[in-house]
């Protein structure tokens, strides 16, 4: 009975996969993406992810945990597994997986669901659960730390110096996605400034006035970001206030600056941890809302499943298909990041070995499916309005009629009317060119919502949607820079060692400064740069996510071999494989292309050709050297984050020679095993 | 059916991380018996600190 119901599952999933990617024509109904995604997360967890569990990491669900040995009430403890699961899933989901999608689904909605659906359940899963099993072996240690004991100090230093840049580099495009969704809307702005004294007040509240009472705090904050919406409608609407929060690029990346600044320096209570607890109720409460939309809803897909961009001529963002749309979607697929979550909190509170999978393995599965979910909220819209709002005036045209003379030439038709009647909607100015994906995605899902709860409150919806995006990634944002601030402040301990006392003031100004000026130089000039910094981010921040899931997937790869698995290897070499190609591509093409929308050296002698000549109004001839050095800085930076990545692989594969040579290696970190019985006892 | 909406009301208070206090204090019964626990403020602010000084946080 039971494999006949699996074998049904295995006949649909192959029939709505089938579905998708043969459909050519007007349309198709968004449950057949779903239906192929649930598909092929169920035949992946209850098969490989099994099979990997029982058979290339062997979990023991008699040997004791380290939450169960180091038990000590506060972080090492013995936790139920879908209680760790929601913690962990917490952790991992970020803005990530909802922008990438958004942003690849300029190929049309077939190639990024693939690689979702494919890269998630044999790549991002194994990954997450391997690490997460790994560490939980090794007393909860670190990525870095596993990567020191086991590969040596070569890998360990790499992966620190990875973690570091992808940090810099994941915030800038972060905080510019938040800039690009707040600029000239000043109802946004005013909601996402309101979230900050929200914030502040709940620490209060969890400090002062009802100490650690997280749930009501938190929902009494909930209920205020609600209100702070409705308010920015308020403000939108009064003549003088709604000049107040009509800013400029500039300024609002400023504000972005010194928030992250000042974040990083005030005591956790005040303004970051009751910040994440709003964030994480929030992003939850969404990303359930959203599903139960889909489902009632069902939504056709406008978006063709292939589109002619697919030859590298995208207006949000160049490049071909392969490789950059395995580096664009990088969470929601495979990210590196989660494996540091992997490695962080979550083994500590682990109580069988077994639970690994579910969690590991799970999380990242839903992670995946919330990504699925961004797909479709971008591609029900109709092609042309998506490329109307997510294409930068560099290429579309600056005016409302270029703009649509252009996108109506490649075959997806919009007016001016339309686009105006929309804007008119959702409560903004305009919607065009409001690039960063944060935009199309609130218009998607403000969409989606209001046709499943109710079709007037469109502009509240799409003010909603902006404001959860935007409270998640200030979230990310802030705990970033304090996290990047750690390792600096280690790092630096090691020159001085007073700088590396992580409570020391002058030490903590020093470090969050400098981490806030690195990722507040990229962020700059992506707000300056006139084609849009997310051209020029986005696939950077692709690249560094994916170094970082390479170093992951070495640790595990060697770790393996070290354990005698060399024939189970390829369960996350072959994974690394992928990874090593397409990051190593993405490079090559980012670097020496001769296009100048893909390749930064390109775009910078051509840039530097129109400053000679005079080819350039006075503004733009202000900030050109600017551009060109940061186009010459991503070259470098591009190259890197490659270089690091195959100094890990060749380490890898030099310490797995002389396992298979039989030469001495580091030695397994591996705790000594205890048995359950012995600590029960 | 009051037992279930108990069941799921701990489930959400433990997803929240509502019921840390308590944990705490059942763990320190038993592995600290006759040392004074902190009070809910210390344990609070303390794990705060402890929460934010690694990666807790992703993309």
């Amino acid at each position: 009975m039971r494999k006949f119901l699996w074998i049904l599952v295995a006949l649909t999933g192959a029939f709505a996969v089938g579905g998708i990617a043969l459909h050519r024509g007007e349309s198709i109904n968004a449950m057949w993406i779903v239906v192929a995604a649930i598909c092929v997360y169920s035949i992946g967890f209850r098969f490989y992810s099994s099979w990997v569990a029982a058979k290339v990491l062997s979990t023991d669900p008699t040997r004791a945990t380290p939450a169960i040995r180091l038990n000590n009430g506060r972080d090492f403890m013995p936790t139920h597994r879908w209680i760790v699961f929601g913690h962990h899933f917490a952790a991992i989901a970020g803005p990530g997986p909802l922008i990438g999608p958004t942003l690849a689904a300029q190929f049309g909605y077939l190639p990024g669901t693939l690689w979702i659906l494919v890269g998630a359940v044999l790549g991002g899963c194994v990954q997450d659960m391997t690490i997460l099993f790994l560490s939980t072996r090794r007393d909860g240690r670190s990525l870095g730390q596993m990567a020191r004991d086991e590969l040596g100090p070569v890998g360990g230093l790499a992966a620190i110096v990875g973690t570091l840049t992808i940090m810099i580099i994941l915030i800038a495009v972060l905080g510019l996605v938040v800039v690009n969704a707040m600029k000239h809307s000043p109802w946004a702005t005013a909601t996402v400034f309101a979230t900050i004294p929200i914030a502040v007040l709940i620490g209060l509240y969890l400090r002062n006035i009802r100490p650690g009472r997280v749930l009501e705090a938190s929902l009494i904050g909930v209920a205020l970001l609600l209100f702070a919406v409705v308010g920015g409608g308020w403000v939108d609407h009064h003549p003088t206030l709604r000049t107040l929060f009509d800013l400029d690029g500039k300024p609002l990346a400023w504000f972005v600056i010194a928030y992250g600044f000042v974040a990083a320096v005030l005591p956790v209570w005040l303004l970051l941890a009751p910040r994440d607890y709003l964030s994480t109720f929030l992003k939850l409460g969404t990303i359930l809302l959203l599903a139960i939309a889909v489902v009632i809803m069902r939504p056709e897909i406008k978006m063709p499943a292939v589109t002619q961009f697919i030859d590298g001529t995208g207006p949000i963002f160049g490049g071909a298909l392969f490789p950059f749309v395995f580096i664009t979607i990088a969470c929601g697929a495979i990210s590196g990041f989660h494996a540091l979550v992997s490695s962080g909190t979550t083994p500590k509170l682990i109580g069988s070995e077994t639970d690994a999978r579910l969690i590991g393995y799970g999380s990242m599965m839903l992670e995946s499916c919330v990504a699925i979910m961004a797909m479709i909220a971008a591609t029900l819209l109709d092609p042309g309005v998506y490329f109307a709002i997510n294409s930068g005036p560099g290429v579309v045209g600056a005016t409302a009629d270029a703009a649509v003379a252009t996108i109506s030439s490649w075959g997806y038709p919009v007016t001016a009317e339309q686009m105006h009647a929309l804007a008119r909607e959702m409560g903004e100015s305009t919607l065009f060119a409001r690039t960063g994906g944060a935009p199309s995605l609130a218009v998607g899902m403000a969409s989606i919502f209001s046709s499943a709860f109710g079709q007037s409150l469109l502009a509240l919806w799409y003010h909603f949607a902006i404001m959860f995006e935007a409270v998640f990634i200030l979230t990310t944002l802030d705990a970033g820079t304090r996290v990047g601030r750690f390792m600096l402040q280690d790092a630096l301990g090691h020159l001085w060692k007073p700088l590396g006392q992580t409570s020391w003031y002058p030490s903590v100004l020093i470090a969050s400064g400098l981490v806030v000026a690195g990722w507040g130089y990229f962020l700059y000039i992506g707000v300056v740069d006139p084609n849009g910094g997310i051209n020029i981010l986005w696939p950077l921040f692709g690249i560094a996510n994916q170094l970082l899931a390479g170093i992951a997937l070495c640790v595990a790869t060697g770790i393996l071999v070290k354990h005698g698995k060399l024939r189970y290897a390829w369960v996350t070499a072959v994974p690394l494989s992928w990874i090593a190609i397409v990051c190593t591509c993405a490079t090559w093409e980012k670097v020496v292309s001769t296009d100048v929308r893909i390749g930064f050296l390109a775009a910078a002698e051509a840039l530097a050709g129109k400053l000679a000549s005079g080819a350039l109004t006075p503004e733009q001839a202000a900030v050109a050297p600017q551009l060109i050095f940061n186009q010459r800085l991503d070259a470098a930076l591009a190259l890197m984050l490659t270089a690091i990545l195959w100094i890990v692989i060749v380490d890898m594969l030099r310490v797995s020679w002389r396992v298979v040579k039989g030469l001495p290696v580091p030695p397994s970190s591996e705790a000594p095993a205890v048995a359950l019985a012995e600590v029960r006892t | 059916m009051k037992q279930r909406l108990l069941d799921l009301w701990r489930l959400v208070r433990a997803l929240a991380t509502d019921d840390a206090y308590e944990r705490y204090l059942d763990h320190h019964r038993h592995a600290h018996a006759g040392a004074a626990p902190l009070s809910r403020r210390e344990f609070y602010l303390g794990e705060q600190q402890r929460k934010w000084t690694g990666v807790s946080r992703c993309c």
